[in-house]
């Protein structure tokens, strides 16, 4: 199949998609506040982008610290858990619960227990964030191969130089494809936390330009503001998964 | 060099891998372990090496002095190496475990990949470089902190039969030139009759040592096409098919 077809058909099938439903809405006449169509939103973008702007940055800043967080936290505990069976067998199934647990029910919570609301957002989305990174590394520490732990063992190798010589180095491929999951995850998180907090009154982030859209009935801002988040997660998606293919092809190539 | 006394292993699980195993291992022998698939050889080697330890019996050092840690060397039947380090680096390894500087260690590592055959391929990572090539960066590997005994489980087994020749070939000339003791587990007899000074065949479930063959193929003949090497095969194959269940 051409390459070149292949990268311009995401954007052919967004051109058509646009303007199959513009075309909807002036044929069928729907009002704006049901459903604006696209030059709708634009304009809705180009009106609102002072407000919109600092909106997304924000929810960006929650974003990206809470997936720091969530490296850190999930990196620390698979190294646990690859350390210590005993560790893991305490840990692992309290990891899923937390996982399991929707966030929403969670985030009140968090929010009232955490009196700074800036942290309180970036724990809520680091609790979603974390567990992909959790359990991807930990895969990817578990699956060091045998016969180079034992050719280290041979050579009198302490257990941090397994760790750092070996373990680590040999988990990256799947920490990697961890962090990428985990990245996306983080927006999802920070945006579910924004609007708990924002329905408690804290106006920061989309979420919260969403909300009040809303009970404005400025459907359209609604629309550019869901426009932006899409956008950011697909930059975050890709930005990662080239940070990946950078790291492994400079090292293994 | 090392006494091995009535050594046995069983599995949890009840398998019984070896069975009252006993033998004398001179120092500068190489010593093939040669027998069919699941008779306990490589075990036999793992408990050489310290990697696990026997259910009964004992292993006794020469001056009861275990080897510490790189006095042994280890060959895995893959390579074993790590994807995203060098050649070099790779066998520097062994060194920088045991604290060695990397300036310090660069001109043995060099001479040592020289010997190999691999001085122009010290800076490729293990996706470069062919499968006997790597083999021989992993034998590098194992003898860089110059063991005293250097274990290889069926390390040639996975390569084509023209690079196998060459490594044997190199691997023979090298135990010749230094003098190593070399404990060398295959399952193939013309392996183990061209490259061993004594072959120890083992008989499967339980592992024994069924058979302790002494070679002696004169070193200035053309060892492949010699009639001892031919003579040594054919006893080889005898004593394996009177030892050897028929199934």
């Amino acid at each position: 199949m051409n390459k070149w077809l292949e990268r311009l058909a995401p954007i052919a099938f967004g051109v058509i998609a646009l303007s199959a439903w513009q075309a909807a809405v002036i044929i069928m006449k729907v009002p704006f506040y049901v459903l604006p169509g696209p030059i709708e939103i634009a304009q809705a973008y180009r009106d609102g982008y002072a407000v919109l702007n600092p909106a997304l940055l924000s929810t960006l800043t929650v974003t990206f610290a809470a997936l720091l967080l969530a490296t850190t936290v999930g990196v620390a505990l698979a190294v646990a858990m690859a350390a210590s069976q005993l560790f893991r067998a305490a840990v692992q199934p309290w990891a899923v619960m937390l996982q399991v647990t929707p966030i929403v029910a969670i985030a009140p919570l968090i929010l009232l227990w955490v009196p700074q609301p800036f942290i309180a957002l970036v724990v809520c989305a680091s609790i979603i964030a974390f567990f992909p990174i959790l359990s991807n590394t930990a895969a990817g520490l578990a699956a060091t191969p045998q016969d180079l732990q034992d050719l280290f063992r041979l050579n009198g190798a302490t257990r941090w130089q397994v760790l750092r010589l070996l373990s680590l180095p040999s988990a990256l491929p799947n920490f990697l494809t961890g962090l990428r999951i985990s990245g996306t995850l983080a927006l999802v998180g920070a945006v579910v936390a924004e609007f708990v907090a924002g329905s408690g009154g804290f106006a920061s982030g989309l979420a919260y330009r969403i909300i009040e859209a809303s009970y404005r009935l400025e459907i359209p801002r609604m629309f550019a503001a869901l426009f932006l988040l899409g956008v950011s997660g697909i930059v975050i998606y890709a930005a990662l998964g080239l940070l990946e293919r950078l790291l492994l092809r400079k090292r293994d190539a | 060099m090392v006494s091995l006394r009535a050594v046995s292993k069983t599995y949890a699980g009840g398998t019984v891998a070896l069975d009252n195993i006993t033998a004398d291992i001179a120092p500068g022998e190489f010593i093939a372990l040669l027998g069919p698939s699941g008779c306990g050889k490589s075990t036999l080697l793992r408990l050489l090496a310290g990697l696990e330890t026997p259910s009964a019996g004992e292993i006794s050092w020469e001056n009861n002095q275990r080897p510490a840690p790189g006095e042994i060397g280890f060959v895995f039947q893959d390579a074993t190496l790590m994807p995203w380090l060098t050649a070099a680096e790779n066998v520097y390894l062994p060194l920088r475990l045991r604290g060695v500087h990397k300036a310090e260690a660069q001109p043995r590592i060099q001479s040592m990949l020289a010997q190999m055959g691999l001085a122009d391929f010290a800076g490729a990572r293990p996706k470069a470089l062919s499968g006997g090539m790597k083999m021989r960066v992993s034998i590098a590997r194992a003898l860089i902190s110059e063991p005293l005994l250097l274990l290889m489980d069926e390390p040639f087994a996975a390569l084509d039969e023209f690079t196998r020749h060459r490594l044997q070939d190199d691997l023979h000339t090298l135990w010749r030139r230094t003098g190593k003791t070399i404990i060398f587990v295959t399952h193939s007899i013309y392996e183990a009759a061209y490259l061993a000074s004594r072959i120890l065949v083992m008989s499967p479930r339980p592992g024994r040592i069924a058979a302790d063959i002494s070679a002696k193929i004169p070193e200035d003949e053309d060892r492949r096409t010699s009639r001892a090497y031919t003579q040594l095969v054919a006893d080889i194959t005898h004593t394996l098919h009177k030892i050897m269940p028929h199934e």
